[in-house]
């Protein structure tokens, strides 16, 4: 076990570090910028004030609102505390509702849409790289720049297209939204199959650019592993060719998911905005919602929580690694 | 060097990508000098025209000459483009409702039906099972009305003097003008976009602007990669320590996550193409230094190293000399990535509302959210957004398949 405890402990601490940084960050980033950060948000919201003594309240506020009237570290402090109770303050757009109220609404449908594409993605191009590389000849030299063309397809045009053919054009699929409009969101089986019908185009967007960035990773992996020399060396002890490619498969694997957790950011952020194509009611959206509305605190909550969601995965993901990799679980018996 | 670059252009991968890049930059780069003119001027007053010809009708009817043809099937198409197809069907349904058996009627015969619609139509009556639908029986009877006449038309012009009209010209069924003798046509390959502004030419210049910010924005990163990666690389010990915990820890923490934050806390003023470049290059510097301190690490220990070490050679020549040819390729693949995701990353901070400063530049992804932002995908105006995506995709397309190219031969265990 001790080999196990060393790697957990070690990516626990990692952990760690890195929530507290993205803390820091996420703290950090809007008070360094050049000019008063109240003052450009100010600006914005009192865009059609005209009265300069309101103005002034609303500067005041503000002020009182960040706590920019005490000293940087003392402003650091009461941030992290009210975090610790899961408080990100008032919404500004949709005031006084909570802002954790407004993101704990579209956590669930950014979770649960996200992570089965992404997971179906990868699963799919993993598949599929391996058969490239195994086949290679007519499947590989269709596939490679199929793949390599959605690889670099952005998520949201990928939404669009879909979403103007499938939507749109055929009428199969409704346009937005993640439920039947005018439906209140309840357990009954008509909301669920209508979740089921606004879910399919989101998925399928994220799925396809998901397989396009995996397969490729796959691909090379998987030629790099068949011309290993244990590879040789099992052709010439006669062993089946099925079993080899089942090792090689997964040897290609192992790098794969450490390719996932370094990858995973960048297609949360692409499938985010893809969100935003379908007005779903996900992070994505309540993200631009904040932005256009200048919702200062709802922005600073959808992106720590957003931060927060791609450490976890990256955690887990580290942790699943360690389970599965021949390495680790052979330190245990050092 | 030159053997290198034989072999580079000999890679079909990286000619394919190649030649598509070149294809967009140039588009980019000649158009502007071939038809000059403000790709943001507002020159439609509707929004989302669609694509075509445009001809001026006050032109047409003051032009010098006319012509006279007589073309088989001009009246069929006359009816044609007014009584389409599904129009067809839907009087066909009305028919049926109002209680017609359905041999009687036959959507082929255009007389014949149009005799049945007009005999029976009746908007009293309101046949159709939606509002919606008994307001799109009144427009249909509307349009077909006077659709078999084939008298000339007369224009008038409305005498100030006397408040009469006085007959300026007669046009005919059988009236031609030439195109070209028409002062005014418009030629819109894209249509327009929202503003009414010309869609094609104000891609062309999102393209010229959004490979700018690509460029800056992987220039950006490739330097600060290239110099944290050569410093970790080569120095090791602290040094390789202090950077590798930062370029883990931005690896974990999502670039974009920063970029947003970031661009947010710029006011909007100061939000420039530049700027917004740049910020994206300090966003995502990580994989240049991790892939090069990788390289360098390998080198640092070979011979021809040691060599120029005890040679006394001083460090800047030797990174130039001995350590820089050797990662010259990671780094420009690198570079050619950044480039591509760098684009990528404007494209989706504009949709989030977070691009450069909407007034004064196009880029591919204000575009796009300009076009989003006025549901173009709803209304159908698929060229507001197609040729977006379409040009992003390809623009990634193409680096991405030089880059394939360009790691098979490099790392020749990928060769096929």
């Amino acid at each position: 076990m001790k080999g196990y405890r060393k790697y957990f402990t070690k990516k626990i601490v990692w952990f760690l570090i890195t929530l507290v940084a993205a803390v820091i960050l996420n703290f950090v980033l809007p008070r360094m910028m050049p000019g008063d950060p109240v003052a450009i948000i100010v600006g914005r919201v009192a865009a059609g004030v005209n009265d300069s003594s309101s103005t002034q309240a609303i500067y005041e506020s503000y002020q009182r609102d960040f706590g920019l009237d005490k000293p940087v570290i003392q402003q650091f402090f009461i941030y992290v505390k009210n975090l610790f109770q899961g408080n990100f303050g008032k919404s500004f757009s949709r005031y006084p509702t909570p802002v954790s109220d407004i993101i704990k609404s579209a956590l669930p449908w950014t979770i649960g849409l996200q992570f089965p594409a992404i997971i179906t993605g990868w699963i799919l191009g993993n598949i599929l790289g391996a058969l490239a590389a195994y086949i290679r000849k007519g499947f590989d030299k269709v596939l490679m720049p199929v793949t390599l063309f959605l690889g670099g397809f952005p998520a949201f045009g990928m939404a669009v297209i879909l979403l103007s053919v499938f939507a749109i054009n055929l009428g199969m699929l409704p346009v937005q939204g993640g439920y039947p409009a005018g439906m209140i969101p309840s357990f009954s089986w008509t909301f669920f199959t209508g979740i089921i019908k606004h879910y399919h185009l989101p998925f399928w967007s994220i799925v396809l650019i998901s397989i396009g960035g995996q397969s490729l990773g796959m691909r090379s992996m998987s030629i790099y592993e068949l011309n290993a020399d244990y590879v040789k060396y099992s052709r010439y002890m006669g062993i089946k060719d099925r079993k080899i490619v089942g090792y090689v498969f997964r040897n290609a694997m192992l790098p794969q998911i450490t390719g996932l957790a370094l990858s995973i950011g960048t297609m949360i952020g692409g499938a985010l905005v893809a969100e935003i194509i379908f007005s779903y009611p996900g992070l994505g959206t309540t993200l631009l919602r904040g932005i256009r509305e200048s919702d200062y605190p709802l922005i600073g909550a959808s992106t720590l929580i957003i931060t927060i969601m791609v450490l976890v995965t990256v955690f887990l993901l580290d942790i699943i690694y360690g389970l599965i990799d021949p390495r680790v679980k052979a330190a245990q018996y050092e | 060097m030159k053997n290198t670059l034989r072999q580079v252009f000999r890679s079909g991968k990286f000619v394919t990508g190649f030649v598509i890049f070149s294809a967009i930059l140039l588009l980019a780069v000649i158009y502007p000098i071939i038809s000059p003119g403000n790709p943001l001027q507002m020159i439609g007053l509707n929004s989302f025209i669609k694509p075509g010809t445009y001809v001026s009708v006050y032109d047409s009817l003051n032009t010098q000459r006319t012509y006279t043809f007589k073309l088989p099937g001009a009246a069929e198409k006359r009816i044609d483009s007014k009584l389409s197809n599904e129009d067809r069907l839907n009087i066909k349904d009305y028919l049926l409702r109002f209680g017609l058996p359905e041999e009687a009627v036959d959507i082929e015969q255009t007389h014949d039906l149009l005799a049945l619609w007009w005999n029976n139509y009746d908007p009293e009556l309101r046949l159709g099972s939606t509002i919606a639908e008994n307001r799109y029986f009144a427009r249909l009877d509307d349009k077909l009305a006077g659709i078999f006449e084939s008298e000339d038309i007369e224009v008038g012009e409305l005498d100030p003097d006397t408040g009469e009209y006085v007959r300026k010209k007669m046009v005919t069924e059988t009236d031609y003008v030439n195109v070209s003798d028409v002062a005014n046509v418009i030629r819109l390959p894209l249509g327009t976009d929202n503003f009414g502004r010309d869609t094609f030419r104000e891609l062309v210049s999102a393209i010229g602007t959004s490979l700018q910010i690509g460029l800056i924005a992987g220039t950006v990163a490739t330097l600060i990669g290239l110099l944290l990666g050569l410093l970790a690389g080569y120095l090791g010990g602290v040094a390789d320590d202090i950077i590798m915990f930062f370029s883990n820890l931005f690896t974990v923490i999502p670039g974009f996550v920063l970029l947003i934050l970031i661009a947010y806390s710029i006011d909007q003023s100061q939000r420039g193409v530049t700027t917004v470049a740049i910020v994206i290059g300090l966003t995502s510097w990580v994989w240049t230094t991790r892939s090069v301190r990788a390289q360098v690490i390998s080198l640092r220990s070979r011979d021809h190293v040691n060599l120029s070490k005890l040679s006394g050679h001083s460090l800047p020549r030797l990174i130039i000399t001995d350590i820089l040819p050797y990662i010259a390729s990671y780094v420009v693949m690198a570079f050619i990535l950044q480039i591509s995701s760098g684009i990528l990353a404007e494209a989706g901070l504009s949709m989030l509302g977070l691009g450069p400063k909407t007034t004064d530049t196009a880029t591919l992804g204000l575009m796009m959210d300009w076009a989003m932002r006025y549901t173009a995908h709803i209304s159908g105006a698929w060229w507001a957004y197609y040729p977006v995506v379409l040009v992003i995709a390809l623009v990634s397309f193409s680096l991405n398949l030089m880059n394939t190219g360009l790691d098979q031969i490099f790392n020749p265990q990928l060769r096929d």
